[in-house]
Order: C-alpha cells, then structure tokens, then sequence
C-alpha cells in the first residue's frame, strides 16, 4: 500500500477541517499526552515537509478508539492521518524497538509476541476441539492471538469453547495455521504486512468453506468486518453469537453469580461497530447479578488506552493510566466486577486493578469467562 | 418560405471567449430560410432587442432565433419584444450556446462547431413553429395559508388587510407555533409574547380569517387561480362555540398518568383535557384522543363533562372534510427542532440537566413550569451553566447546513441566565454567526456581561462529583478543557418537519436535500415554489430567525396579493391535446399522467386534456402508441427538425 504525503489532504479529507476540537475535547489520552488531535490535522494541512511531525513521540500515544473520527463533524479522518504517519515511520524503519519486533514477530510466527506458531493451539489441547484441516466444521471461531497465547486471555477461549460445546454448537479452530488478523499491525502502520495477513487468512477462510465466522477479540472482528477486503462470509463477535443462543432459550444460566457488576465497552466493539446491546443482554440476565451502568458507557465509553498498537508503545504518555481511573470509577459505582469483550481492555483493567492496589475490591472478568461461571 | 432571423449573442465575454460569435454569424446565414443574421454583445439589452424589433419591421423577420443563454432566464424577454411587434411570441426559438456550450468546455473549435450544431437545431425547429394563443385563468381572490406560526399569522394579516379572505389552518389546537413559546427575543430582548400577542388576538378577531385549528391539508386540485383544497378537521371533543376556556375540566380530569405537555417541551405535565397554556389562542379546551381513557377504553365517568358548566364537552364529535376554493396557497408550516438523542455523546435524555434550547425558553418564561425561574430538575439554582453551539447543526453526522438562530439564541439565553442566577456561564462555540441588524452589538454586551466563551465545540457530557463536565478544547489556548457545570444547553439546531415530506406530496412541491420546502430561485424568486400560485414563508423553506420570517412572510402575502388583484392571468398554451380520430382509449396517457389532467370519455371511449390542469410535461405524447396525444410547441415536426439540427 502505498503512502503518499502529498495526498494526505485529499485522503484524509483534512481541507475541510473546521477546527472545532471536538476531536481533541473527546480525546481519551488529551491529558496523557501532547497529541492534540486538532493541531495536528492543522499542521499537516500546512506543511509540505510532515518530517519534523514524524520525530513527535505521541503519534504513538493514539490509541485508534476513533472517537474523533466518530464525531468529527467535517469528515475528517484523524485516525487514519494518524496511521498514515505511522505508515511514513514503519518504511523509514523509525518505528519504537518494540513496534519493530512486532511486525517481525508478526511476519515470522504470525504473532506480535514471537510465540511458536506450532503451540498456537496448545490451549486446546484436551478439550476436544475441532481443528478444521482435520476435521469439518462450517462455523470458525478465530481464536486471535492474545487468546491463543496469553495465559490470562487463555482463560477466556477456555470458557467459550465450553458454552460453545454445552450448547453443542458445531464449530473449529484453525490451530497453528492461524495468524494475526492484523488489526494492530495496520493501525501501527504496517499496512502491507496487514495485506498479507489479510490475504493469508482469507485464503484458508475461503478453503475450508466457512459459512461463518466468530472472533473472541472485538479487534479481530473489526478487522474482518471492516477491512478485510471481499470479505463475504459473515463475521460475528462471541457476545452476538451468546446472546442469540439466551434469546433463543438455547443456552440456559442457571447458577447464581450474586454480585454487582459493571462493563467496559471495548472501543473496537461499541462505539465503532455500535455492539452496545449485546453484551448488557447476556450479563443482565445472569442470576443474582446486579448490573449497574458506568456513568461513560456505550457511545461515551472512556478508552481503556490497550488498542491501536498501545500494547506496543506508550507514545510517552504521563500521568495515571485510564485503566486506572476506569477501576476507581468502577470501585466507586460498588462493583465488585468490571466485565469487557475484549482482550486488551482485560488486560490493561486487570494491570490496572493490581496497580492501583484495589485487587481485593474488584475482579476483571471477561463476559465469557461470567457466562461460563454462571451455567 | 419562412423569414428567419437569427441573433448571436456575445453575453460579454460569457459566450465570446470560448464560442467563435464571428463564425457563428457566417455558418447560420448560410442556413435554410435564414433572412438575417447579426451579432451583438448584449441581446438581451434594450439596443440590443431593438435590433431584433427593427428587422421584424423593416424586414418582415417571421420567425427568430436567439443564441444566448438559457430560455429559463431570457425567453419571456425576447417573447415580449416579438409581441411588442406584433409578431406571435411563440415564433421564437432560444438556442442555449452558454450554459449547453460555452460555460461547459474550454476548447474554443470544438465549443464553436459544438455552438453551430445548436444554432442549426433551433433554425430547422423555428421553421416549424406555430402560432399560439396564452390562455387566461381566473384568480380566485380566497387564500389558503397553512400553519399558524409567525409566518401563517403574518402572511395571514398582511393578506386580509389588503381585502382578501384567508383560510388559516393549523395542526395544533393553538396558534403562534414556535414563537409563542419564546421568552424573550433577540437582540432586542423584546418580551415574544408583548410583540405576538396583538397579532394572535387579531387573528381570530378579524372577521376575514377563517381559522381552523387542529386541521390538515389533505388534497390540492386545480391550478393557481382555481386550487380545491381539502381540509381534514380533527374532532377536538369540545365545542369552542360554548368553551369559556375556564380549565374546571383540566381540573376534573381523572387521567392518573399525566402526559407531557407539548407546549411546555415536556417540562410539565397535562391532562387528557387540556388548554395547552394559560395564554393559548384560542383560549378552548382540547381532548387528547391518545390519552383520554374514554376515547381510548370506553372507560371513563367522564368527569370532564360533568365539571363543565358550559355543557361544551361532547364525544361525538367527528372527523369533519372540508373543501374550500382558494386562488394561492401559502406553505408556513415552521420546522421541528434536532433530536439531540441522535448525537448520544451528550447525554441527553440521560441526564436530566441536559436540556435543549427550546426547554431553556419554557423554563425563562415567566408563564413556564417554573414561572420563570432557572432551576435544576431538583429545584435548585445552578452555580455554573454551559451553553453549547451547534448541536445537530454543521455536522455530516447530523445536518450540514448552519440553523442561524442558535448561536444568537444562546448567546441571548446566556443573558438571561446571568440575569436571573448570577451563574458562571460558559459558551463552547465554534464561530459565531452574528450576521443580523444589532446581532454582532448584541454579542459584545453579552461578552461584557462576563459571559465565558471557550472556542470549541463541546465533545461530551459525563458526570463527576455529582456535576456535569463539559469536555472540549479551548482551541485558542490549544488545550482541552472538562468544566463543571449544574445545567448544560445545548444549543439544538432547526430540522424540516418530520412530514414535510407528505406536505410536499400533497402540494406537488419539492424539497431541497436539507430537507426544507425547495424555492423556485434561491436568489430571485425566494418565497415562490415550482407550482404556481403556491408560496413559502418562513422555517419550512429553510432555518430563519424571526425578522427574516416575517420579512419573506410579507412577500409571501405580496406575491398572492398581486395574483389577487390582477384577477386573471396568462397560462402557457405549451400544453397537450388528444386527436379524437386517433385515439384508441388504451388509457396509458390517463396512467402516465402527473397532474391527473387526462379524463376518460366513457360515452366516445377515448382520452381527452383537462387544459387548465395539464402543465406541457409531454408525460402522455411520448407513451401514446397511436400519436395521438400531442403537444403544442413539440410536435412531432418541430422536435424532429431540431434532432436532424443536433445531428446533422
């Protein structure tokens, strides 16, 4: 893909900026961080030569949760303008040492940590699930790599193949043939690595004559749903696929979790892909759970700072972490639960529940692990 | 042989500069029956009209062709200067070499031969042409003006003043729409109700007014001068004949759960039986079918009917259809206000301190739910108040255009507040739009009022400490601002009417893609429509502040007026008519047919043109399998010849 600075203005519409700042206003990383969203679509507008843009830290501090994008009401496109100038860096190679070993990860073992692509599935092993290639299924449940790798996100895969096989819903994994959906690897500006993944994951989509696809990751999701290109089998996030199965009486909760619990809108499920209802329709059902709402929930959702290649890089942010303040805010609601749908928000949640020393107060949970619990 | 002469107008360097006029003038006096042919740099000038005159006397010109511009702006021009020579004006034939040819391409050959093309195509066609004879229509001197806001009322005065009678009909059961819900008005800060009052009174008093309220227009036939409108009159369940407007009936009424009061923008709450404000004209009570439990269940002691002394009330009432003849028809049916639930970021309709601007008005109005008094929902006074511009305006989210009212309706709100709370007031802006008389005064009083204007389009609304938070960016300062604030307002833009759409259907209009009522010229002909004798006035052509209002309302009452007293006007004979020997009464013309002007004769078996409806579309030549249906102006001869001219 190629990336042309003299064609910023027209791709990312920043001529008809109107300066307004509602990016900037709504930015979840404003006071982290000196990216002022605003001044930049200005800047780049004004400059011929966007080097002296390049050489900013907090280009890595965007957490592309789109919330400007989303509001902006000129049709700017600011998180693009942003992955564009990441796009410059990662061809001039002046990415941060942490971003590079991503991409290479990515490229050697399809996965930005470098795990063995063969143990790709170890998580699995013993639970009986299908892996397509050896066996047939019309439905794919893409693992992703947190889920597949990380012991804590394990847990998670572990609990929806367990609702999945309760439910007898027929379904595989694609073992260590699965790679990285990319959504990460675009969004940090390595766009033709993310064509490639695009174009390797697609390839065995279509082998194995997939009827439809679910994603553990609202990352992967959005990846499939809305940038894969000719992407024709329909993608779903688990949360769809659950509260189908409960709507339908197919999948029944019978035990009691008694606690109050709240839920972080992941960015890449809800104010994105505007997957609100979902998931308050599986946890609300729950016996003996309280749900009780956060102030900023849905479309005013506060980012949790774990996407747009945020696991990578800290783009020189300062200050107390939004996950921090997100679990003081959930603490102070009285939840003893903060449920998401995603993998990075689980992660940065729970980093920031240990950090902020309120681990004895309140568990991160991920709905699926919730639901499991509750069957 | 036809006497042709032909005129190549240079429009200055419009035409001239990529059209060769020079070789114009040699190609069309080369053309077949043509007798003359000049060039002249504006045709459409005095001299150059003259030229044209002076060749119809001195050399017995029949037939004229014009090369200039569009017939949309110069054709009744040069129909006129034949007329005035007594030539019929229908012998001339306009050929579009600007806005077809000059103004759309850059090479100068090619736009020329392109130019002589057209030029052929309008001679071969001018040969062809026939006399015709306008025809003249009647006005009736009865108007039909719907929506009793601002707008209706003033068009309604303006019109009866000047002897004409007015059929006012309005949706709600009130009068003065939007504006009597104001408080104040800017710059000014005129109380609204001190300025509209005397014209709402004198809307039912004036004997020449017949107001209908809680009414529709349903049908329109005819044509201007003869329009038949239908009116659909909605039962009110109280004969405001006997109604004293007394409100024992409110009183009396035993709906336990209340229903928000329209009027007060849902800031109170009424019963089923109700006069939607103590100011209301007409001052009658009004049954909700929606909510009454006798209309709705069949249970009910009514004991609205038993409190009312006048014995007013009476449940058999019935739809009524009324039919009125009316000569021009005004369209004042005002705007509906943004729904800011459609722009979720700012809480409303979730936190119950977020309210729009129109609530704001209730709550200022000395006659509102809290007499006045700024208050939160709580009853208490804000410390802090955020005004925010531009909530549904200016966005692709929601609409693109610019509301015009909010920036000076905030800035004015902002004045009250200070006024009556002595709060910190803070407007989050992104430009302001002062544009009208007074208006930019009026935004530096209030600045000097101590007024906090942050540059910056507010982001969201959450909450924190048990207060609302305001987060934008100061984008002067270039750093992003969360202010704490009791009340926020947002500053709710102007939206076309939620039926405007069905209004436009029933009255042959169109809309602009902002969803307003469209005018027949933005510039030029502003109030008019593209139906004759239907006219704009006000919010439902596009968002207006009320002087702009009530100035396009009094053109509005100007143009039906001087339809009015000129009693009769010419119609284009352009129109079609049916060969009686020719047609084989298959009916498709009657199908294909827009203004339902083809009947069928049962007794001959064949389609003929109701004349005075037809309006020349060419709908019913061109689907007519026999060629019997045709078309003054576009005969079969005269479109013929200008196609071999396009592409001979």
């Amino acid at each position: 893909m190629k990336i042309d600075p003299k064609t910023f203005i027209q791709d990312y519409h920043l001529n008809v900026c109107i300066q307004c700042g509602i990016c900037t206003g709504g930015c979840p990383v404003k006071f982290r961080s000196p990216l002022n969203m605003r001044r930049l679509v200005k800047e780049t507008f004004f400059t011929a030569d966007p080097s002296q843009l390049l050489k900013r830290p907090e280009l890595w501090a965007c957490t592309t949760c789109s919330t400007c994008t989303l509001r902006c009401p000129a049709g700017v496109k600011n998180v693009e303008l942003i992955v564009g100038l990441r796009s410059i860096l990662t061809h001039q190679g002046e990415v941060p040492s942490t971003v590079r070993d991503a991409f290479e990860n990515t490229f050697l073992h399809g996965n930005p940590w470098g795990r063995f692509r063969d143990r790709r599935a170890d998580w699995a092993k013993d639970l009986g699930v299908k892996i397509l290639g050896e066996e047939t299924a019309e439905t794919l449940l893409y693992v992703g790599c947190a889920p597949s790798y990380d012991p804590r996100v394990q847990n998670v895969s572990k609990a929806l193949v367990k609702i999945f096989q309760k439910v007898d819903l027929d379904f595989g994994i694609l073992g260590k043939k699965e790679s990285c959906c990319g959504n990460e690897i675009r969004r940090m500006g390595e766009q033709t690595l993310f064509k490639k993944l695009a174009k390797d994951n697609l390839a065995l989509f279509k082998k194995f004559g997939l009827k439809k696809i679910i994603t553990i990751s609202s990352h992967c999701f959005n990846a499939f749903k809305n940038e894969y290109p000719d992407m024709s089998i329909p993608v779903q996030h688990y949360t769809q696929v659950i509260a189908d199965l409960i709507e339908i009486g197919r999948l029944k909760m019978s035990k009691g979790l008694e606690t109050h619990t709240t839920y972080q809108d992941p960015c890449f499920l809800g104010k994105q892909n505007m997957i609100f209802e979902e998931p308050r329709k599986i946890l609300s059902p729950i016996p003996g759970l309280n749900f009780i709402e956060m102030d900023r929930s849905r479309e005013r959702s506060f980012c949790c700072e774990g996407g747009g290649g945020r696991m990578w890089a800290e783009g020189a942010t300062e200050g107390t972490r939004n996950g921090e303040i997100r679990i003081k805010e959930a603490v102070a609601l009285g939840a003893k639960v903060i449920a998401t749908a995603c993998p990075f928000c689980l992660l940065t949640l729970e980093d920031a529940a240990k950090i902020s020393g309120l681990t004895d107060q309140i568990v991160v949970k991920d709905i699926a692990e919730l639901v499991s619990e509750a069957m | 042989m036809k006497k042709i002469g032909v005129y190549i107008c240079h429009c200055g360097t419009n035409i001239a500069a990529t059209v060769d006029c020079n070789e114009l003038v040699h190609f069309s006096s080369t053309l077949p029956g043509v007798k003359v042919t000049r060039d002249y740099r504006y045709l459409c000038s005095d001299p150059g009209q003259d030229l044209i005159k002076k060749d119809i006397r001195e050399l017995s010109i029949d037939r004229v062709v014009v090369a200039a511009c569009s017939p949309q702006m110069h054709e009744m021009t040069f129909r006129n200067a034949l007329s005035e020579e007594g030539l019929n004006p229908y012998l001339l034939h306009i050929a579009n070499i600007r806005e077809q040819c000059s103004w759309v391409h850059k090479d100068r050959e090619k736009a020329t031969e392109k130019a002589k093309h057209i030029l052929q195509a309008a001679v071969g066609r001018v040969s062809h042409h026939e006399a015709l004879e306008a025809r003249r229509v009647k006005i009736s001197p009865s108007v039909l003006i719907v929506g009793a806001g601002i707008a209706g009322i003033q068009a309604a005065l303006t019109i009866v003043y000047g002897g004409s009678k007015v059929f006012l009909v309005e949706k709600a059961p009130y009068i003065g729409g939007h504006m009597a819900q104001l408080d104040k008005t800017f710059p000014t800060l005129d109380c609204a109700s001190c300025i509209f009052t005397p014209k709402t009174v004198e809307v039912v008093r004036n004997k020449n007014i017949q107001l209908l309220i809680c009414s529709e227009v349903v049908n329109i036939k005819g044509y201007v001068g003869n329009f038949i409108v239908t009116i659909k009159k909605h039962p009110t369940y109280v004969d405001p004949s006997r109604c004293t407007g007394c409100g024992e009936c409110m009183e009396a009424c035993v709906l336990k759960r209340e229903v928000l009061s329209e009027f007060e923008e849902g800031m109170a709450l009424r019963r089923a039986i109700y006069i939607p404000f103590p100011q209301a004209v007409p001052l009658k009570a009004v049954v909700d079918k929606k909510s009454c439990l006798f209309l709705t269940k069949g249970k009910c002691k009514k004991a609205c009917a038993e409190a009312c002394k006048a014995c007013a009330i009476d449940f058999d009432q019935k739809e009524e259809l009324i039919e009125k003849e009316v000569g021009s028809i005004i369209i004042a049916t005002g705007y509906d206000l943004f729904d800011p639930h459609l722009l979720p970021q700012y809480g409303y309709g979730i936190y119950e301190n977020v309210i729009t601007n129109l609530q704001f008005e209730r709550l200022a109005s000395p006659s509102g739910p809290t007499e006045g008094e700024i208050l939160l929902k709580d009853g208490t006074v804000p410390k802090a108040i955020a005004f925010l511009h531009c909530i549904g305006s200016r966005d692709e989210n929601a609409n693109l255009y610019c509301s015009r009212v909010c920036c000076m309706a905030s800035m004015k709100q902002a004045h009250l507040a200070k006024e009556k709370t002595g709060a910190e007031i803070y407007e989050f802006y992104i430009d302001i739009n002062a544009f009208g008389k007074g208006y930019q005064e009026f935004y530096k009083r209030v600045r000097e009022e101590g007024i906090f204007f942050i540059r910056g389009k507010g982001s969201e609304i959450f909450r924190r400490d048990g207060r609302l938070v305001v987060a934008a960016e100061d984008t002067l300062l270039g750093t992003p601002v969360e202010i704490p604030v009791d009340l926020v307002v947002l500053g709710t833009g102007l939206v076309s009417r939620h039926d405007s759409e069905k209004v436009a259907q029933v009255m042959g209009i169109s809309l602009s893609p902002d969803g307003f009522f469209m005018e027949a010229h933005p510039k030029l002909r502003p109030v008019s429509t593209n139906v004759d004798g239907i006219f704009l006035a006000g919010c439902c052509q596009g968002p207006k502040d009320i002087p702009d209002t009530v100035a396009q309302a009094s053109a509005a009452a100007a143009e039906v007026m001087s339809l009015a007293t000129k009693g009769q006007i010419e119609v284009e004979p352009t129109i079609a008519w049916i060969d009686s020997e020719l047609c084989a009464g298959c009916k498709l013309c009657i199908e294909v047919c827009p203004y339902s002007a083809i009947e069928f004769l049962d007794v001959k078996g064949i389609s003929v043109v109701n004349e005075p409806l037809c309006k020349g579309c060419g709908a019913c030549t061109a689907i007519c399998p026999n060629k019997a249906a045709r078309q003054n102006h576009f005969t079969q001869g005269q479109v013929l010849a200008e196609v071999e001219g396009v592409v001979g």
